[in-house]
């Protein structure tokens, strides 16, 4: 088992109230898999995958939860065993590209503090000529053949596709053994999302990395994944292995957010699904998604669902399946 | 056309070029707004000075002084032409370093501002120098653990700072740390008994110069106070400031960024969070830095400080008409100079600003 996740809960303290955000999430898998979640904006995938590297802004709590990486419990070791991880381990390519690289200092001087320390951690203190080599060899291998002006340059001076690629060779170089990816293409020109995502791709199998790619762009999910989780409200609704889940959805969820999708064959944009997120602060006390479905029972509003298998590598949280 | 007409366009071309790159310099055209603003200021504070009731000469050569010496003293102003030919007559002594004769120190008020301009220098500056190192020290206690101990002292701290007027905490200071604990003197420059030369007029400058360890550090207790005095209240709002900042900043996706790549959080915080927090701060600090100026001429009358602001004030009091547009040309010039600093400073805190002009 490279990552297990228990029974994860993260709230977010506002002035006056808590946001009860993730409600309870698990997610396992095993080296070598990749793995997709799905689900709305604002369902808590970015606080998932935050909480993985411990990285949650400072009014974020975890009340109760596992997070194990290998043998390594996240949410309890130290300061000196996390950064490890962090150097050398796990790798996360950031939503928004704009957002993540620092807009006051140069790519150079951001990069080349990542290899340093990731070098630090693997016992080897780098002279400024390694750095430099480092870091031009994961530009190279991100495709931005123009290094050496990429390198002075800051954040805001790129485009668009040149900074996620700077993002993702950022992430590269701290994922030894996971890359997490957080929509990494929401941000960037349509015609060059799909340039990005065989990027990752090949990256990914070059280099034998296991991969968690967040997005709610269903089609990316359903090419570049082996299994995938549904999330909404902070509550994972259903697992299966892609190609099941796309074809036999057991949660209503699942079903109506595939059938909103709109589909190139027939034409036609689908109905979506009444409703909206619930709010954090007073979250339903049964399922979350109970007050949005079509099929919801009493029990629904008042008892959460427990994780149901229905099939092998299929599981399912929902009170029709228990 | 022959090699030399072409030669001729080639080297005009390149000069145009070149005159053209420094027009487009920004530091060129900054410094080209400036002399336009002072000539601005100077007309205003000309007029201003002028068409205030009260007669100068009457009031610089007393009630008892016969009508027919006050009259030549006029003629000597040209306060009897209009408006526009004095302003020409100021502005052609002012183009051969010559500001005007000052109507209560009969000297030319050059004379007088290179004498009394020093001593503010040397308040403003140290003002400045406390003010700088104490809103960073102060701004990153707190912003680095916000709500502990550290954080609560500065905020009271920051809301008396704010709220309570330099000229207060001037006697404040002095009550506390001179008279009560007699720590430090409470006004004056330097002490007795000392023999200072004025090299540059920097009394702290002066005595270092000549080697005169003794009296330097006699100088510099009489700076603390009136510069603590001016300082305090621009310490607390910038503090609060890179407080603020700082706090909102170590939340954002590129801080986060930095953590997952497993870089220790004093890297992260002194490098990666403090530079961008640190850009509304700078800009703070220059709008702080008039109040700095005008506050000084309060402090300065509060701790008998021979200061250009203490010479303002009297000659506004006496309608010294050339001495009050002196000083407020030093001070506007004073302005000027330190924006155009402060800008550099910014440009090069953030690169977004020097690349998109």
């Amino acid at each position: 088992m490279l990552l297990n996740i228990q029974d994860l809960y993260v709230h977010y303290k506002s002035y006056w109230y808590i946001n009860k955000v993730l409600n309870g999430v698990w997610l396992r898998m095993v080296e070598g898999e990749r793995v997709g979640i799905i689900g709305e904006t604002g369902s808590g995938k970015t606080t998932l995958l935050k909480s993985i590297l411990r990285i949650l802004p400072q009014n974020a709590l975890i009340p109760s939860g596992v997070i194990k990486f290998k043998d390594i419990d996240i949410l309890r070791s130290g300061e000196a065993e996390l950064s490890t991880v962090r150097r050398r381990e796990i790798g996360m390519i950031f939503q928004d590209p704009m957002a993540a690289l620092n807009p006051v200092f140069k790519i150079k001087d951001q990069l080349y503090d990542v290899v340093k320390y990731k070098l630090l951690a693997e016992g080897h203190n780098p002279t400024k000529e390694e750095l430099h080599d480092h870091a031009v060899r994961v530009l190279n291998d991100v495709k931005l053949p123009d290094y050496e002006r990429v390198l002075e340059s800051f954040p805001f001076q790129l485009s668009g596709g040149m900074r996620q690629r700077v993002m993702i060779a950022m992430a590269l170089i701290s994922a030894g053994k996971l890359l997490l990816a957080d929509e990494p293409t929401t941000n960037i020109d349509v015609t060059i999302q799909d340039q990005i995502l065989k990027l990752i791709d090949r990256l990914v199998k070059q280099r034998g990395l296991s991969t968690i790619l967040v997005s709610h762009a269903l089609g990316m999910v359903r090419q570049m994944t082996d299994r995938a989780y549904v999330l909404y409200a902070g509550d994972i609704m259903e697992e299966a292995r892609t190609s099941e889940l796309f074809d036999h959805p057991a949660h209503p969820y699942t079903s109506l957010l595939i059938s909103s999708a709109p589909k190139i064959s027939t034409r036609e944009i689908g109905e979506g699904i009444r409703g909206k997120l619930p709010d954090y602060r007073f979250p339903p006390i049964g399922c979350r998604f109970a007050p949005r479905c079509p099929y919801a029972l009493d029990k629904c509003h008042t008892v959460k669902p427990k994780r149901t298998i229905i099939n092998t590598d299929h599981a399912v949280a929902c009170h029709l399946y228990e | 056309m022959t090699n030399q007409d072409s030669d001729l366009n080639t080297s005009q071309s390149r000069i145009s070029a070149r005159l053209s790159s420094l027009i487009d310099n920004y530091y060129i055209r900054k410094i080209a707004y400036s002399i336009v603003t002072l000539l601005g200021i100077s007309v205003l504070i000309f007029v201003i000075a002028r068409v205030l009731p009260g007669d100068p000469a009457r009031l610089a050569l007393g009630p008892r002084a016969p009508e027919d010496v006050v009259e030549q003293y006029r003629q000597m102003l040209h306060l009897h032409e209009p408006l526009y030919v004095q302003y020409f007559v100021w502005l052609t002594d002012v183009f051969h370093g010559r500001l005007g004769i000052s109507l209560v120190t009969f000297r030319d008020v050059t004379t007088d501002i290179i004498e009394f301009l020093p001593a503010t220098v040397e308040l403003i500056v140290f003002a400045l120098v406390i003010d700088v190192v104490g809103a960073f020290t102060l701004g990153v206690l707190s912003g680095r653990r916000p709500n502990s101990a550290v954080d609560n002292f500065v905020r009271v701290f920051a809301y008396a700072g704010i709220a309570i007027p330099s000229f207060v905490w001037a006697i404040i200071l002095q009550l506390i740390l001179a008279s009560w604990l007699g720590l430090l003197p409470a006004y004056g420059r330097l002490s007795l008994g000392y023999e200072v030369k004025r090299i540059t007029g920097l009394v702290t400058l002066d005595t270092l110069l000549q080697g005169n360890i003794p009296a330097f550090f006699d100088a510099l207790s009489h700076l603390i106070i009136p510069s603590l005095a001016l300082a305090i209240g621009t310490i607390a709002q910038e503090a609060r400031i890179l407080r603020a900042n700082l706090i909102e900043n170590v939340n954002k996706d590129y801080i986060l960024n930095m953590y997952s790549h497993g870089l220790p959080g004093s890297v992260v915080f002194f490098k990666y969070a403090l530079k961008p927090s640190m850009i509304p701060t700078v800009t703070i600090m220059t709008l702080d830095m008039a109040s700095l100026i005008g506050n000084a001429f309060l402090v300065e009358f509060i701790f008998n400080w021979p200061g250009l602001s203490r010479y303002g004030i009297t000659a506004m009091l006496r309608k010294d008409l050339n001495a009050i547009v002196g000083v407020v040309l030093v001070i506007g010039l004073a302005y000027t100079l330190a924006s155009i600093v402060i800008d550099l400073l910014i440009s090069n805190l953030d690169p977004r600003i020097k690349h998109k002009r």
